[in-house]
């Protein structure tokens, strides 16, 4: 009994660990879509959602007990498997990079101080003190892999499948232009992304997003935004257009396109592609806070509180949170500001302007490291 | 023992995949099922300690080609592949590969067998992006180059072959073809053509 509990100890955690993540960032998105309506509401005068609830905080679990009950309605010369199947692509791509976040930094020794409660209990005791000598040095990310950046970038890519399907398997000229115009627009704005990520990558010398954060301590700037300036701008303009939002929402265009890929989706299959669009805009939020932001590191901290100590922890993971907000509201900001763009010029913005900005980062960049290096 | 599991796993669905994608009459489905195939190799890359391989898969076949192809498909919405009796002969050659493909694989595994047994790379460093990154621009350098050379030739052709001819370039082209026939046909049949 006491070893298969050890054997399957891990995986215990593992599973854990993602549950506990995944239900975080499910709940952070969820309030996501309530500031964005209170926050659009206020700048155009209006109060927002504030009926359900004190402050409508319970708004989304209110919409999303109204996605469970309506009715889910299937076009019918949609091609059923493939309809099924897109928003299931969307929304796994979307979580799935969750894995590799670096929430927080390594704890010393995080359940230390629970040992000497229970040393005299007769089997909780040993089991908790085993428990606590595992977790010793215990990383605030579930997988930490030598790739995150590429995994990240990978998996995102993947998601324009659940996109281009849906599109297509609707049936509809306005699903099928939508989904065509979108999986364009985000495989166009993936290359610039990609270039504005190379110069961080080769400053800090890894791909693993918790060494980029290290090396953004080791470094004399302390955030990579000052020496990567030009390449931050880029990827937070190919962050708006990836995730499909404003002044890139072209896939959503209603005066033109309805809705775009999703007009024939209802229910719940379109609450998981609403689901897909902010997870995304979570996760671009997280891979500019990691990249360019120093991530969970707050400069100073160190010297008030001892690192590896649970406080520390507490306050850096507050930190990264905090700084992921900034770039939700930065989203909703802009959101309530710009108006769209027209569909050639986003293309010509992405072709002809922002891919060469990225390159020329990364060739100045490569030219700085090198006599910096000799 | 948990990673033949795994291996049995991902090669299992990799091979459904790769049936299933021979098998679909609808382009649309066989093409979603060569990304299954993909993605169930990323995982098997990634069971052989080689994280950066699983990565580029899933980043270049899945994420970049794969999603070309769907496009196509779409944009052409090509109908179900109808089976051509005509083509029979097809039936025996692809027969005759498969064979020649089955005995190569024999091949390789004895060739294998009979090899001395060689150390395994046990370095810390083995897969990951750094020792790759520093073989490709060391010690293979030369393919490296090779193969971006071939690339660029790639997209230097696609622009030229997809760029719009502008009216006097359009002239050009029709006159020379006319000259070229040595007949006087109506210019606008050409004309459609550009």
């Amino acid at each position: 009994m006491e070893a298969v509990l050890k054997t399957a100890f891990p995986f215990i955690v593992f599973s854990a660990g993602i549950l506990a993540a995944f239900q975080g960032v499910l709940m952070i998105v969820a309030y996501t879509v309530l500031a964005e309506r209170k926050v659009l509401g206020w700048m155009q005068g209006r109060v927002g959602p504030n009926r359900v609830g004190p402050w409508g905080v319970l708004q989304p679990f209110a919409d999303l007990f109204k996605f469970i009950l309506k009715e889910d309605l299937i076009p019918d010369k949609s091609t059923k498997f493939v309809y099924f199947l897109a928003p299931l692509v969307a929304l796994s791509c979307a979580l799935l990079p969750i894995v590799v976040y670096p929430f927080g930094p390594r704890i010393a020794d995080p359940l230390g101080w629970l040992v000497p409660y229970v040393a005299d209990w007769p089997t909780l005791g040993p089991a908790v003190a085993w428990i606590a000598e595992q977790a010793i040095n215990m990383p605030l990310t579930i997988a930490r892999i030598d790739v995150g950046v590429l995994f990240v970038l990978g998996i995102t890519s993947v998601g324009v499948f659940g996109i281009a399907l849906a599109g297509w398997s609707s049936n509809s000229k306005y699903s099928l232009m939508g989904g065509l115009r979108s999986s364009a627009q985000m495989i166009s704005y993936e290359l610039a992304m990609g270039a504005s990520v190379i110069g961080v990558v080769m400053l800090a010398g890894t791909l693993d997003l918790n060494g980029i954060i290290e090396a953004q301590i080791r470094s004399p700037f302390k955030w990579f935004i000052i020496p990567q300036f030009l390449g931050f701008v880029v990827f937070l303009i190919a962050a708006f257009a990836e995730t499909n939002r404003v002044p890139f929402d072209l896939p959503e265009a209603e005066t033109e396109l309805v809705a775009g890929f999703h007009t024939e989706y209802s229910a719940l299959k379109f609450a998981l592609f609403f689901m897909a669009e902010y997870v995304n805009m979570f996760t671009v939020s997280v891979m500019c806070v990691t990249l360019f932001l120093g991530g969970w590191y707050v400069p100073g901290l160190g010297k008030i509180l001892q690192p590896g100590s649970i406080p520390y922890a507490l306050v850096s993971h507050v930190a990264f949170i905090g700084k992921i907000c900034f770039f939700l509201f930065l989203y909703i900001w802009v959101r309530g500001t710009l108006p769209r763009f027209r569909f050639d010029q986003l293309m010509n913005f992405g072709w002809k302007f922002l891919l060469p900005l990225g390159i020329a980062n990364i060739i100045l960049t490569i030219v700085v490291v090198y006599f910096l290096n000799s | 023992m948990a990673s033949d599991v795994f291996f049995f796993i991902f090669a299992g669905f990799a091979i459904a995949c790769a049936i299933s994608m021979v098998y679909h009459k609808n382009p649309l489905y066989s093409a979603i099922s060569l990304v299954g195939v993909f993605i169930a190799l990323s995982c098997l890359y990634v069971t052989l300690a080689a994280p950066f391989i699983a990565a580029v898969q899933i980043l270049i076949y899945a994420g970049a080609i794969m999603v070309l192809v769907v496009f196509v498909i779409m944009l052409l919405n090509l109908d179900e592949d109808r089976r051509d009796n005509r083509l029979g002969f097809l039936y025996a050659l692809g027969g005759g590969l498969g064979l020649i493909l089955l005995a190569q694989t024999f091949f390789v595994f004895y060739a294998v067998m009979r090899a001395p047994q060689q150390a395994v790379n046990t370095a810390e460093t083995a897969g990951k992006t750094m020792s790759i990154g520093q073989a490709m621009y060391t010690e293979y350098l030369l393919p490296v180059e090779i193969v971006g050379i071939l690339l660029l030739m790639a997209i230097i052709g696609g622009v030229v072959m997809s760029r719009r001819l502008n009216q006097e370039q359009i002239e050009a082209v029709v006159d020379k073809e006319l000259e070229l026939r040595g007949q006087d046909e109506d210019k606008d049949d050409y004309r459609i053509a550009f």
